[in-house]
């Protein structure tokens, strides 16, 4: 019986494919818009949450913009990992190089740290060791590269022992990252290295001064508290709150997934609107069907068809026409999102299966709300009158 | 034959239609009764009432007021879908102008009724061909309607009719839309499926069909004129 109903439907369906089509389009145009600005904004959410989970989510960013003629030091950053909420400190500078091994030169990212650095970012080493207190302390020539830096350089992965010239200085490999998986491609590729602070310090000629360092906290849901306690220690060391300024990462992603939900839920709403359109276009082309088919009805009534059966004919009809526009649709906006992908480098669009889930949820709702009222219009036709109706 | 025991008993029917102040009295109290294995007339004058009281056998309408036995069972108090069940069960029609469904092949609309009826496809087919068989069309079982002409889209309407094997055939100026020729052969048709113990009801205007019918019932304005008497072997209650 089911089976019968999708035949008829499907024949009344292709028996006026021109209209089909149109009354299909409505819901295409919905679905794609739906899909595709959806699928926007979760490449954008996922790039950019992917470089702030690439500072670390675990983490504070403290900057002294002023340090008031007291400059800090070295004993002076390390020694706040002893407040409560902080687990450990490192502080950070950078600067670039020309790295070069053998007769190959390369241009480098240099980050003068500590060896807390390993732990508050969450790297993980493929070779060797980390930097040590005891390498700051003495500011020794040793550095862990990133793997891109030993392919680059070296053409190998293990490099541990080796000595590569930074700027003239002879370093030695102590440690080789392991391969970063990141999801925007191009980072992975960036040459680095990291010394020790005051070796960077030194064959920059810049003063040891600490000027920006990294905070984690003791437990990784108490990031406002560390906030705030570094927030009071540096108000009460500097005098005003202008001089330093502390970026807190999981806030910022916080921040940012609120409004690309925002954004998501804006666009999926502007986006869902048009396919409302859509399934009053399915409403309008059911109406007519059904005047055009009232003889149809008729006879169908005549000869035994109950009005469940002449229901449920025309509302598979108007399901599978918002089914099948949504199934479309997707399809095209798979397409349109491999194409923004290529084409596009500034967007990155990723197309989710909840998204295509909602849609396809979305569209049934639909051909069933905008397909209901037609059919049961025909359903409660009365045989003689609809028998007696001309065309 | 049993005590009363009728296909079709009407006592009394009336059906009237209201158009703005006018009020048109289809059915004028009508009353009739036909007998299983009959094979009767209804003649009268177009606007007379015949299609009103065809409906109203067929189950299509229901009167405004009197009593409708069909097979002994009132029709008073039925559904929709009751109504619907009925039809689809007991009747089968036969319109002037065919009423085939142009997008369905010849066997596609014979098999209607029994996809109603929820029939498995074997059994379905089966009872399709013979059908057509009985008309003489299984050869255009493939033909649209539109690809058939006049006679065999009424022939093709028959073996809708037959296919359900209806207590009664139900046949509304089954000629009206063929020339004389087709009509005859239609007119023999029914004659074979009366002979074949099938109950017939014939509506026509023209004396020359209807008196091809064992029974006349007259109409006129509504009201049943003239009721020739059962013949030999039905009893007159
Ligand atoms: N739906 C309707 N609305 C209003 N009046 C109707 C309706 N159907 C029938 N009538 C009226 O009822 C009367 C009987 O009509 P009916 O169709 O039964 O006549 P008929 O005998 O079948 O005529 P014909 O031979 O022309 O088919 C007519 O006067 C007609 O105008
Ligand atoms: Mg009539």
């Amino acid at each position: 019986m089911i089976f019968q109903s999708i035949k008829m439907a499907v024949d009344s369906i292709l028996s006026n494919k021109m209209r089909s089509f149109l009354t299909m389009l409505g819901m295409i145009i919905g679905v794609m818009s739906l899909v595709v600005l959806v699928s926007i904004v979760n490449g954008a959410t996922s790039s950019v949450t992917d470089s702030i989970s690439q500072i670390g989510t675990n983490m504070l960013t403290v900057q002294i913009l002023d340090d008031k003629g007291e400059p800090f030091t070295l004993d002076e950053v390390m020694g706040l990992s002893e407040k409560e909420s902080v687990s450990a400190t490192a502080p950070f500078s950078q600067g670039s190089a020309t790295a070069k091994y053998g007769s190959t030169t390369e241009n480098i990212t240099l980050y003068g740290t500590t060896g807390s650095y390993y732990d508050i970012e969450g790297l993980s080493l493929a070779r060797g060791r980390f930097l040590k207190n005891t390498d700051v302390k003495n500011s020794t020539y040793v550095a862990v590269i990133n793997s891109a830096t030993a392919e680059n350089l070296f053409e190998r992965s293990n490099v541990v022992g080796e000595i590569m010239s930074i700027d003239g200085y002879h370093f030695t490999i102590i440690g080789v990252l392991e391969e970063e998986e990141s999801t925007i491609g191009n980072t992975s590729d960036r040459l680095e290295a990291y010394i020790p602070y005051t070796a960077l310090s030194k064959i920059m000629g810049s003063s040891r001064q600490i000027t920006s360092f990294y905070v984690s906290s003791a437990d990784g849901n108490s990031m406002d508290m560390v906030e705030q306690e570094m927030t009071m220690y540096l108000y009460q060391r500097l005098g005003d709150t202008d001089s330093f300024s502390i970026v807190n990462s999981s806030a910022v992603m916080e921040t940012m997934s609120s409004v690309t939900d925002t954004m998501k839920l804006m666009l999926g709403g502007i986006a869902a609107i048009s396919l409302l359109v859509g399934g009053i276009g399915i409403m309008n082309i059911m109406l007519v069907s059904v005047t055009e088919r009232t003889r149809e009805i008729g006879i169908r009534k005549a000869i035994g068809a109950r009005k469940q059966t002449i229901l449920v004919q025309f509302l598979i009809e108007a399901l599978l026409v918002s089914v099948t526009g949504c199934l479309v649709g997707i399809g095209l906006s798979a397409l349109t999102i491999f194409i923004i992908n290529n084409v596009a480098s500034s967007l990155s669009a990723s197309m989710s299966l909840d998204i295509v889930l909602i849609s396809i949820g979305f569209s049934m709702i639909i051909g069933v709300v905008f397909g209901i009222y037609p059919a049961y219009k025909a359903a409660n036709m009365r045989p003689i009158e609809a028998l007696r109706h001309d065309t | 034959m049993e005590n009363s025991r009728y296909m079709i008993e009407m006592d009394n029917i009336c059906k009237t239609y209201e158009i703005g102040d006018e009020i048109v009295k289809a059915l004028d109290h009508a009353s009739l009764q036909i007998a299983e294995g009959e094979f009767v007339s209804i003649i009268g004058p177009s606007g007379s009432g015949k299609s009103t009281l065809m409906n109203v056998i067929g189950c299509l309408d229901v009167a405004d007021e009197g009593e409708y036995y069909l097979d002994g069972l009132s029709i008073k108090e039925y559904s929709e879908d009751d109504l619907a069940f009925v039809r689809n069960e007991k009747i089968g029609f036969v319109f002037q102008n065919f009423n085939l469904l142009s997008k369905l092949s010849a066997k596609e609309n014979v098999e209607l009724p029994l996809i109603y009826q929820k029939i498995q496809k074997k059994e379905r087919e089966e009872r399709v061909l013979a059908a057509l068989e009985r008309v003489n069309l299984v050869k255009r079982k493939e033909h649209r309607p539109m690809e058939l002409s006049g006679g065999q889209q009424q022939r093709v309407a028959i073996a809708r009719a037959l296919v359900t094997k209806p207590s009664l055939i139900l046949a509304d100026e089954p000629t009206g839309n063929l020339d004389t020729k087709t009509g005859e052969e239609i007119m023999r048709l029914f004659h074979e499926l009366h002979e074949q113990g099938n109950t017939i009801v014939l509506i026509t205007h023209d004396e020359s069909v209807a008196d091809q019918a064992e029974r006349k019932i007259r109409i006129l304005d509504g009201k049943v004129t003239e009721v020739a008497p059962f013949e030999s072997g039905v009893n007159n209650v």
